[in-house]
């Protein structure tokens, strides 16, 4: 079992709903992808989602087209992304995805991605332009290093690829709020109650929605039939805002906690206080979780 | 017979995309099989192949310049003669007819150098549905005849100005328009490109061009010609060429975008200088850099700037049965000024690579050998681009 499936077990024991965060690696740059990973992790989100920036990101909104396109900039390559999570890897035991078009991965080598993603310490990989029937090999070689291959699925699957890709998701089923790609939306996908149940009479691994959301109403709207949410361009957007800016990883961080709920936990003095200690610790190489930075 | 069921030539192919589109391409893929064996499909376009498009096309015997070079006998199968200006509209007429036959009610496409936009657009006003096409805004700057004509024919050109801000730009918006409007839309991919079931649905479509070819060459000749030689991008127009001679002991050979030459990495060759990935949903040779991400690539031609090809032709290349070639930018454009000055037809910058080389090739062959040109479009649509770069006319 990897950290992926201990964290839902976990999640659903504690009758807990997830919060997965994607940040583009590299987006404005590794040093602060670092920083926000560790950041997030303090504040207690499940797991983090870390894009590995494509030149073309067909399945990307402007946001996370335009936060790839700085990334490629920085000349942001996968073994620089492995190096960062092997130093995250000694601060934090928060599960970590990637999140990659399938190019990159190819021209890397399946089984060198794999082995290499297994050593550093990731968990789990996300790949949106490679479907089910394409991944036999990414699957067999993720499989030899415990990494979990999570596919995404969509309302308008007919019901045999709902049952196939429901089926083939390890760790979790990555859910679309709506029929798309990704980006902010002021409301969500209708139908998601309708279609979550159908993938729920399907499976019984936790089933995350994502795509869109960005608010603390849409979250506490998709928790009602999901097992947690993704955000990735809204945090993106937090970063953008704040690019350039000393405070740039507490203004993610709090936008975090605002959308979990937390943040009025998080401003307490008494937290803050915890918050600081628990950074402190993690910045000289302890494992921190969320419990102990809450007590 | 190729592609398999799962849409690979060989090692090439495949449905690489993402999910939402997964649903579409299966009820695409029953519903382009269905009208494989649909005798009133059939029977339907070859209809309006005839009678809106102009169809057959002409496969003219080019003897100026036969005699001009000396050497084989040069014939042009004259798809600029198409409605439209090139030989896009052959399968914008059978993807709207199967459009129609979804009951898509919106369409959209991407275009280079706005002849498939046009031909888009303009088969949608035929069929009274609403359309909308993307276009790189460099294209739109170089093509803008073309992006007038689809104005004209009711169209919304969107323009695109994210990567290189041409034809690979612009299919990628398109992906991501189809992935969001996918119940009501129909994306019409204007090459033999993108993911099962396109790349054999449109040489299916274009495919009349060789049948057409053969016939009539059968008919003049009473033999089959030495060799086809067609331009490639994407590659529609030479697999169109190509496909119903594939068995015959006829050369293949097509032409690729050398640009400002191929050691200058500025071009669009991606079957000589490109490495297998993945790109737009299919596995085949790509022109990128060793990390895999897409490299911009540069011709004069819009309708050959793009860093992938369609998968038939990565096989047709591993397998050696046809050979793939690249005439530079320069050599395009002088025999552009050729074939105008001594036939007196303008040609499309993306043929007038096919011409460049067959014009090499011509005059090392002996008189009796026959070479068949693909003229895959006219040149009206490139006179601003031409006349920057020839400064003065042949003397």
């Amino acid at each position: 079992m990897n950290r992926i499936s201990e964290t839902f077990e976990k999640l659903r024991k504690d009758k807990k709903k997830a919060f997965v965060a994607y940040l583009t690696s590299g987006y404005p740059d590794l040093e602060t992808t670092e920083n926000l990973v560790l950041e997030l992790a303090s504040r207690g989100v499940s797991v983090i989602e870390l894009g590995v920036p494509f030149s073309d990101p067909l399945a990307d909104g402007p946001t996370i087209q335009e936060a790839s396109q700085k990334a490629l900039l920085n000349h942001v390559t996968l073994d620089k992304i492995f190096s960062m999570v092997k130093k995250i890897r000694r601060r934090t035991q928060i599960p970590l995805v990637v999140m990659t078009y399938y190019n990159p991965v190819y021209q890397y080598g399946i089984r060198k991605f794999a082995k290499k993603a297994g050593s550093v310490g990731l968990d789990g990989v996300i790949v949106p332009d490679l479907p089910s029937e394409e991944s036999g090999g990414l699957k067999s070689a993720l499989g030899r290093y415990d990494l979990s291959l999570i596919f995404l699925l969509a309302s308008n699957s007919p019901p045999d690829r709902m049952k196939l890709v429901a089926g083939e998701s390890e760790g979790f089923v990555y859910c679309l709020s709506h029929i798309g790609i990704t980006g902010t939306r002021k409301g969500l996908g209708q139908g998601l109650k309708l279609f979550l149940g159908k993938i729920r009479k399907i499976t019984d691994k936790p089933l995350v929605v994502g795509f869109g959301i960005s608010r603390r109403e849409h979250v506490r709207e998709v928790n009602k039939w999901a097992d947690g949410v993704v955000v990735g361009s809204a945090i993106i957007e937090v970063i953008k805002a704040n690019v350039g800016k000393k405070n740039l990883t507490r203004k993610v961080g709090d936008y975090v906690s605002g959308l979990m709920g937390t943040l009025e936990l998080m401003s307490s003095p008494k937290a803050a206080k915890r918050i600081r200690e628990a950074r402190a610790k993690a910045k000289e190489g302890e494992i921190v979780s969320f419990d102990e930075a809450f007590g | 017979m190729l592609p398999d069921k799962k849409g690979y030539f060989g090692f090439f192919g495949g449905k690489y995309v993402p999910e939402t589109v997964m649903a579409a391409l299966k009820e695409l893929e029953k519903a382009y099989l269905g009208a494989k064996r649909d005798k009133k499909f059939q029977e339907e376009f070859r209809y309006y192949l005839s009678q809106y498009v102009g169809r057959p096309t002409p496969l003219y015997r080019a003897k100026r310049l036969e005699k001009k070079l000396g050497g084989a006998k040069i014939y042009l199968k004259r798809e600029d003669l198409n409605h439209t200006g090139s030989h896009k509209i052959n399968n914008t007429l059978g993807q709207l007819l199967l459009a129609r036959k979804m009951g898509k009610t919106r369409i959209i496409a991407e275009t280079g150098a706005g002849q498939h936009g046009v031909a888009t657009a303009t088969t949608s006003a035929l069929f009274g549905i609403e359309c909308e096409v993307y276009m790189g805004t460099e294209d739109i700057r170089r093509q803008a005849l073309n992006v007038f004509r689809m104005k004209l024919l009711g169209t919304r050109v969107i323009p695109v100005d994210s990567g290189s801000c041409t034809l690979k730009d612009a299919i990628n918006e398109a992906i991501r328009d189809w992935a969001t409007n996918i119940e009501t839309t129909h994306y019409v991919i204007g090459s033999v490109v993108g993911p099962h079931p396109y790349p054999a649905m449109v040489r299916d479509f274009q495919s009349v061009i060789g049948k057409e070819t053969r016939k009539q060459i059968l008919k003049v000749e009473g033999r089959l010609p030495d060799y086809l030689v067609a331009c490639v991008g994407g590659g529609s127009n030479s697999i169109g060429m190509f496909y119903p001679f594939m068995r015959d002991r006829v050369n293949l050979i097509g032409v690729e975008a050398g640009g400002l030459g191929l050691a200058s990495g500025r071009h669009g060759a991606a079957l000589l200088r490109g490495r297998v990935g993945i790109l737009h949903g299919t596995l085949s040779y790509l022109l990128q850099d060793r990390y895999g991400q897409i490299r911009e690539t540069h011709s004069v031609a819009a309708g050959l700037d793009y860093p992938g090809v369609g998968p038939e032709h990565s096989f047709l290349k591993k397998t050696g049965r046809a050979k793939y070639v690249a005439v530079t930018d320069r050599e395009a454009l002088s025999s552009f000024r050729l074939l105008s000055e001594t036939e007196g037809i303008i040609p499309a910058l993306e043929s007038a690579h096919a011409i460049a080389y067959a014009v090499k090739l011509a005059v090392k062959l002996q008189k009796n050998k026959i070479i068949v040109i693909n003229l895959s479009g006219r040149g009206d649509k490139d006179a601003d681009i031409v006349s920057g770069e020839l400064d003065e006319p042949h003397k």
